[in-house]
This record gives C-alpha cells, sequence and structure tokens, in this order.
C-alpha cells in the first residue's frame, strides 16, 4: 500500500510552501483584507509563472500536464497562506467544468489563458439562499442568451468568464439545466460586488440581461456536469481547508508555547493543551480523508462522489474547529484586527458554505452511501 | 498513491491466504462476524480453548507472533508482514484476544531484558499459546498515573518478597504468568523507585479476584499479593529501573498499528436505514443524516489514518504520530452513538433485552460498556496529553512529586 503522495509530489508542496511563504505573508493578504486591493494581482502572476494556475491542465492546452495529486498539494498551500487571489473559482471550477465538458474550441479558447494567469473564470451557480439544486435554478436561456441574477458568484466582481447554470425546461427534473460560457468582458453582464465575512476572497452579484452566451455540454447535461465539477471542486477545496486548519494549529501552538500567564507557558495548562489536542484530532481525521479523495479525484474512481463529500464535510469541521479555537487559545489577543487569527477564522467560515453548506454536503454523503449499499 | 501491495508484499499476502485457507476454523466464522463490541464470547466453547487451539496451529505454521525472532517462536516478519496477516486472518484474529497482551506486551518486554536462557525457554511457550500471560501494572492508587503504584518488593537473599495489590487485570485468571512492578524503594522520588518481575501466577500467595464492573459483566480481575516469592533471576532490568522497563512495555502498547477500533458506525448506519419512526425512515430525517455524516467522517477518516500508517510501515518507515487518535476518537464516538441510537428508539430505548427492539440490545449494550473504552489502556486525558506533548510539543505538565521521596507523598485529598 502507498496510501500518500510522491516525494516529487512532497517536493512541490515544499516548493509551493517556500514560495507563498515569501510572496504571500499575512501583510499580503491584509492588502485585500483592508481593501486596498481587490486580489493580488503580483501573486496571482508569480502563480502563473511558477505553474502552478496550469498544474492540472494537459500540456496540450497550455498547462504542466502534472495532474489533480500535484494540485492537492498546491491547493492545501493556498489554503495555509489564505492566498488572496481567485484559485478556487478558476482553477477547481472553470478550469475542471472545461475539462469535463468543454469543446476542443473552448479548451483552446481558455485553458492556456487560465494557466498563463490572463484568465480569472468562476462557476455562477446560486440565486440567493439555498444549497445546489436544479429547483433553485430560475435564470432562463433563450435563443443563446441568459437572463436573471446570479449571487454570490466567487470572485465574481474580477472575473473574465463564467460558467452559468441556466433553466431550459419546466419538466422538474434535473435535464431542465444546462451550462453555460460566458464571456463577462463582452457586455450584458451587470457586475455589484458584495460585501461578505471574508474581504480576502470577494464575492458578487452578476446579472444578465439578454446576455450572449454559448452552450458548454449538451442540453439537458448541465446538472449531471455541475454535480461532477463540484465533487471535485469539494476535494480540491477541503485541501485548502487542510492548509487552513494545520495552519490555525500551528498558531495556537505557538501562542501556547510564547504567552506566559499565572507564571508559566499558557501550553503547559491542561485546559489549553486539550484545546489543541482536540484541534490536532480534527485536522489528522480531515487530511485521511482529504487523501482518499484525492485518490479517488486523481484516478476518477467511482468512489469520488462519496469519498469527495467525506473530505468536504471533514475538513468544513476541521477548519472550523480549528481556527475557533486558536482564537480561543490566543484568549483577547485573538480578537484583535491585529492578529491573524480573525484572517483564518473567516476564511473557514466563508468556505464553510460556498460549493454548498455542510448540512448539504452530510445530506449528499449518506444519500451516496445508501446508494452504494443499495448496489 | 495506490492501494495495491508491492510485489514482495503481493507474495506474502498470497502465502498467508493460501495457509488461512486450508487451516481456518471456519465453523466459528459466523459467530466471530458476529461479535464486533467488546470481548468475544462463543455460544458454546470457551474462548481461551479455541484461543489457544487456533494459536497452537498458527505457530506450528510460523504465522504465531510474526514480528518475534524465529528462535523465540517468530517468523521474523517486517512490520507491513504483520499489518498483512492481521488482514488475512481476518475474523480470526479475534481468537487471539487472550494472547494479545503478552505478544504485544509482556513478550517483547522480556525480550529487550530477559536473559538469553529466559527468553529460550518462556517466549516460544508464549508465541505457540502454551502459556497465557497477563501485565500487571495498575493499581487502587496509581491508573493514570502508574508510578504510584505501591505494590511493595522487598530483597530476602536470593528472592524478593512482594505485597500489595493490581488491578484491572485482564486475563489474570487463566494466566500462567505475569509481568509485575512493584516498588523496590519508596525513600526515592517515585519513577526511580520502581523494579520489574515476572512470576508465575501460580505461585504461593497470589490470588485473583474477578471485579464486577458498572456493565454486570467480568473481564477484569483484582489480583492480590501476599509474601509472594520472586527469585531474583525473574527481575527484568535493574533494580530501580522498572519505570523505564515499563515504557518499552507501554510503547509496544501503542504500536498496534492496522488493529481496527470499533466506533459503532456500521451497526448504527444500519439501524437508522432500518428504524421505522413516526415520520419515516430515520434516515430520512435530516437531524439523523447529519450526525450519522459527522460519524462517517470520523470512522472513514480514522480508516484512512491506520492506511496511511501502513503506507508508512510499506516504506519501511516509523509510522508518525497519527494513529494515536484511534482510541480518543472511536471511544466517544462508541458512547455519543449508543446514547441516540436509544434516543430514536423514544421510551423503549431503556429496554435492554436481545429480543425486544429491532437492534436487539446492542446499542445498550454499547452504551454500558463504552466508558470503559474512554479509560482502559490511557484515558481520554492523558491520551490528550500525549498528543499535546509529544506530537505538538506543549510543555509537561508541572509535577510537583517529581523531586520528592515517595512515601512523603500525600495520599489522601482530604
Amino acid at each position: 500500500m502507498n496510501f500518500d503522495f510522491s516525494d516529487e509530489q512532497k517536493q512541490m508542496r515544499d516548493a509551493a510552501r517556500k514560495f507563498l511563504a515569501e510572496k504571500c505573508p499575512p501583510k499580503a493578504v491584509r492588502e485585500v483584507l483592508d481593501g486596498k486591493a481587490t486580489y493580488d494581482k503580483a501573486l496571482w502572476k508569480g502563480l502563473a509563472e511558477m505553474g502552478f494556475l496550469g498544474v492540472a491542465i494537459p500540456e496540450e492546452f497550455g498547462g504542466a500536464g502534472a495532474g489533480h495529486l500535484e494540485l492537492c498539494v498546491i491547493a492545501e498551500e493556498m489554503g495555509r497562506a489564505l492566498a488572496p487571489v481567485p484559485f478556487s473559482s478558476t482553477v477547481y471550477l472553470a478550469a475542471e467544468a472545461l475539462l469535463l465538458a468543454g469543446s476542443d474550441a473552448q479548451k483552446q479558447k481558455w485553458l492556456p489563458k487560465i494557466a498563463s494567469g490572463e484568465a480569472i473564470g468562476t462557476l455562477a451557480l446560486f440565486e440567493g439562499k439555498g444549497n445546489p439544486s436544479p429547483q433553485a435554478i430560475k435564470l432562463s436561456a433563450s435563443g443563446g442568451t441568459l437572463s436573471g441574477v446570479k449571487k454570490p458568484v466567487p470572485d465574481g466582481a474580477i472575473a473574465d468568464f463564467a460558467f452559468v447554470a441556466a433553466r431550459t425546461g419546466s419538466t422538474g427534473r434535473d435535464a431542465d439545466i444546462s451550462l453555460f460560457l460566458v464571456d463577462l468582458k463582452a457586455g450584458g453582464v451587470e457586475v455589484r460586488s458584495l460585501t461578505n465575512i471574508d474581504p480576502t476572497h470577494g464575492q458578487a452579484e452578476l446579472t444578465f440581461k439578454n446576455c450572449k452566451a454559448e452552450p458548454l455540454g449538451a442540453a439537458g447535461e448541465g446538472w449531471g456536469i455541475l454535480t461532477q465539477v463540484l465533487d471535485r471542486a469539494a476535494v480540491l477545496m477541503a485541501f485548502e481547508q487542510v492548509g487552513g486548519s494545520d495552519r490555525a494549529l500551528e498558531m495556537g501552538r505557538d501562542y501556547a508555547l510564547d504567552r506566559i500567564a499565572f507564571g508559566r507557558p499558557i501550553g503547559s495548562f491542561q485546559a489549553v493543551k486539550h484545546i489543541l489536542a482536540d484541534m490536532y484530532v480534527s485536522a489528522t481525521l480531515a487530511r485521511s480523508n482529504c487523501y482518499y479523495g484525492a485518490w479517488a479525484l486523481s484516478t476518477n474512481a467511482s468512489e469520488l462522489p462519496e469519498a469527495a463529500a467525506a473530505a468536504r464535510i471533514s475538513a468544513t469541521q476541521a477548519f472550523q474547529h480549528c481556527s475557533k479555537n486558536n482564537i480561543q487559545v490566543h484568549g483577547g489577543m485573538g480578537f484583535t484586527w491585529e492578529f491573524d487569527c480573525h484572517m483564518y477564522y473567516r476564511r473557514a467560515n466563508a468556505t464553510a458554505v460556498t460549493l454548498g453548506s455542510l448540512s448539504y454536503w452530510e445530506d449528499q454523503l449518506i444519500d451516496r452511501m445508501r446508494k452504494k449499499n443499495a448496489a | 498513491m495506490n492501494f495495491d501491495d508491492t510485489p514482495q508484499e503481493a507474495e506474502f499476502r498470497s502465502l498467508a491466504r493460501k495457509w488461512m485457507e486450508a487451516n481456518a476454523p471456519k465453523k466459528y466464522e459466523a459467530e466471530l462476524s458476529k461479535s464486533s463490541l467488546g470481548r468475544i464470547r462463543l455460544e458454546k466453547e470457551e474462548i481461551v480453548d479455541v484461543g489457544k487451539a487456533w494459536q497452537k496451529k498458527k505457530a506450528e505454521g510460523g504465522w504465531a507472533c510474526l514480528h518475534w525472532p524465529k528462535e523465540y517462536g517468530g517468523r521474523g516478519a517486517t512490520p507491513i508482514e504483520k499489518v498483512i496477516w492481521q488482514q488475512e486472518e481476518g475474523v480470526y484474529g479475534k481468537l487471539t484476544q487472550p494472547f494479545q497482551i503478552g505478544e504485544g506486551m509482556c513478550g517483547p518486554t522480556v525480550m529487550a531484558f530477559g536473559s538469553e536462557e529466559h527468553k529460550r525457554h518462556y517466549l516460544p511457550k508464549l508465541a505457540s499459546g502454551e502459556h497465557i500471560w497477563c501485565q500487571l501494572f495498575s493499581e487502587p492508587a496509581g491508573g493514570s498515573d502508574v508510578a504510584g503504584l505501591r505494590t511493595r518488593a522487598e530483597k530476602q537473599g536470593d528472592d524478593w518478597i512482594i505485597n500489595g495489590q493490581k488491578i484491572w487485570t485482564s486475563g489474570a485468571h487463566y494466566s500462567d504468568y505475569g509481568l509485575l512492578i512493584t516498588r523496590t524503594d519508596p525513600n526515592v522520588p517515585k519513577h526511580k523507585g520502581l523494579t520489574m518481575f515476572f512470576l508465575d501466577m501460580k505461585s504461593k500467595g497470589v490470588e485473583v479476584r474477578p471485579i464486577k464492573q458498572a456493565n454486570g459483566m467480568q473481564e477484569f480481575n483484582e489480583v492480590y499479593f501476599t509474601d509472594v516469592v520472586i527469585p531474583d533471576h525473574q527481575r527484568l532490568g535493574a533494580v530501580g529501573d522498572g519505570w523505564n522497563v515499563s515504557l518499552t512495555t507501554l510503547m509496544n502498547e501503542r504500536m498496534s498499528i492496522g488493529s481496527r477500533l470499533a466506533t459503532g458506525f456500521p451497526e448504527m448506519f444500519e439501524f437508522c436505514s432500518n428504524l421505522m419512526t413516526d415520520d419515516g425512515l430515520a434516515i430520512d430525517d435530516p437531524a439523523v443524516r447529519s450526525k450519522l455524516a459527522s460519524w462517517a467522517v470520523k470512522a472513514s477518516g480514522l480508516k484512512y489514518t491506520s492506511y496511511r500508517a501502513i503506507s508508512s510501515l510499506s516504506k519501511g518507515e516509523r509510522p508518525g504520530p497519527e494513529n494515536s487518535i484511534g482510541k480518543l476518537v472511536s471511544g466517544t464516538m462508541l458512547q455519543d452513538i449508543a446514547t441516540y441510537a436509544m434516543d430514536l428508539e423514544g421510551a423503549a430505548g431503556a429496554l435492554a433485552g436481545a429480543d425486544e427492539e429491532a437492534a436487539s440490545g446492542q446499542f445498550q449494550q454499547m452504551l454500558l460498556s463504552s466508558p470503559s473504552m474512554r479509560i482502559a489502556g490511557g484515558t481520554d486525558e492523558i491520551l490528550r496529553n500525549i498528543i499535546a506533548e509529544r506530537v505538538l510539543g506543549l510543555p509537561g505538565d508541572i509535577r510537583v512529586d517529581k523531586d520528592v521521596p515517595f512515601n512523603k507523598i500525600p495520599t489522601k485529598g482530604r
């Protein structure tokens, strides 16, 4: 059994960590947090130069052609560094949708631009409150144009193109939904930035008014494609969450070692130690579930739907748990703007609901386990 | 990343599988498969007798105590081969329960500290199941604080005279030998005055009394020592070095990788899939699904954590500290699952008879047994300390008794 990343993949993780430590220190994250930039453009360019944006994109489309295991280790580091760039929208959602369902022309047009950092992509799925569901999609498509409103759209305000889930039928079935590719710079879309709990990662409302769009995949197959894209993104996002969990745990551990109260390091009190031990437990469970998700993703295994849901749930729980208890270990200082704890807390709770909330994925996991048991 | 055996591993697995096919005591298969939680019981036969026969057969085939050297009754196998064997032994591994403490803890301690003569005399008989060993560490005054033990050993000529009491000794009533830690010097700080021995459990002055547990069962014992004589050559390690010797024993306890701990999840998933409530199947209720999903990812998290450890073994590396989370996660899970299953049964959840309810009393038994899972082999709190100190590198507790002579340490709270 070799249920681990290869030495080459670990070297790639180390390279990504080193690169991000240098190019994406907390100071850089704060530039976006404080509203001085919409995203870190220099970092985005650097990620492209390192080949990280196209790591899982085949060489024929301008990528490095490495694979999804390589992308997983980079995702972990992006989460660890809280990188304030549209990586998840562009790479986990847009690139994956193109790879899964794009025509050759669509791939030729957009994938090289993703790999080179020239184009930012995203997925416009949600229409207000609620989790992914075909019934919730009202935005309509007719005669090659879209009309309706999508929100929240991750990185919608800075994206160059988006995949849009639209209603093309009214039978009440999944086949009512089709996917479209929209060039957001071509006109017909109104963009409004939305306030959200994690300003290091923007959210937007996109209003489509008879906006020109081209189909992605066959008509009526949108929901099937979306489900697969969400599963793939769930694994990758889970690696970001695990990276964030680990960093929050380290921050808490380091503070507990340095901070003296009652004449000794607070890390010598069992009340504090046990909080940190529990953080380690949740981060470890999440990491192991993520490895299984990575295996399923990279081999396109039939277990992917179940593995993706498990990774997503476990990593969401771990990041929420670690980021809130990191603040707790820091005490009052953890609740200041100056300390970085809140940036992890914000990211943890924002990523917990993007791609669908915890309860959505819990529901999915049980459905998928039942299906497997019935089969 | 893959789940495949290396060619050598595959060859070893096929060897083990062939031997199992020819030799496994298949008539117990159904009964062993059913009993997933707690101690194993067989309907018509004593587990110790059946276990001894199985262990003997394994030893004859070269499949007992695999990782021990051949001259002591083992196979000289690598850690990964041991894991593969466990996988192939499958449910029949439950038959080896009476030998686990001997194989995992007592044997390795004798191997590290015993004389060559003792090793050649005792270890092969332990490996072949002829002798069962128990571990006499815990005391009424020394549970988590093992070094606080009070059983005395006093030198008399070439012998030691033992007086005191041990508790929570699994299998003492059917054991032939025991690994015993004692206090030989109460005038020095507690860790420094300990000495390790092994003894014949049939020695004069050894009395084994079963403990009736909170769940009504009797699985552990108290062992009393009254003027028990142990010859000095049965001492393991130097006089006063018993604490270091015991660390070898306990380290081996924690190395049990690949042995899957029960979490209660498969039972709970099946229960919820079939339980009809007023609102339909329990598993269709969002509240139930949410809880099930959280337990599902804990169970899968543990499974894949052990796969990561197995992968390290396969590469010839030492597994990382991840495996220390197993008992901490599964103990609480068992308790929570039992409580929730009963909640779903409503008032009938209190009924514990095997024929009363759909789940045949299994969750009620789980409820009553699960407190011990959070205590035995290291309490949840001790495990958290271990993770915090050895994995995260946090400072050890301030120990007020560290430099105090043992006989000056207070023995009463108030």
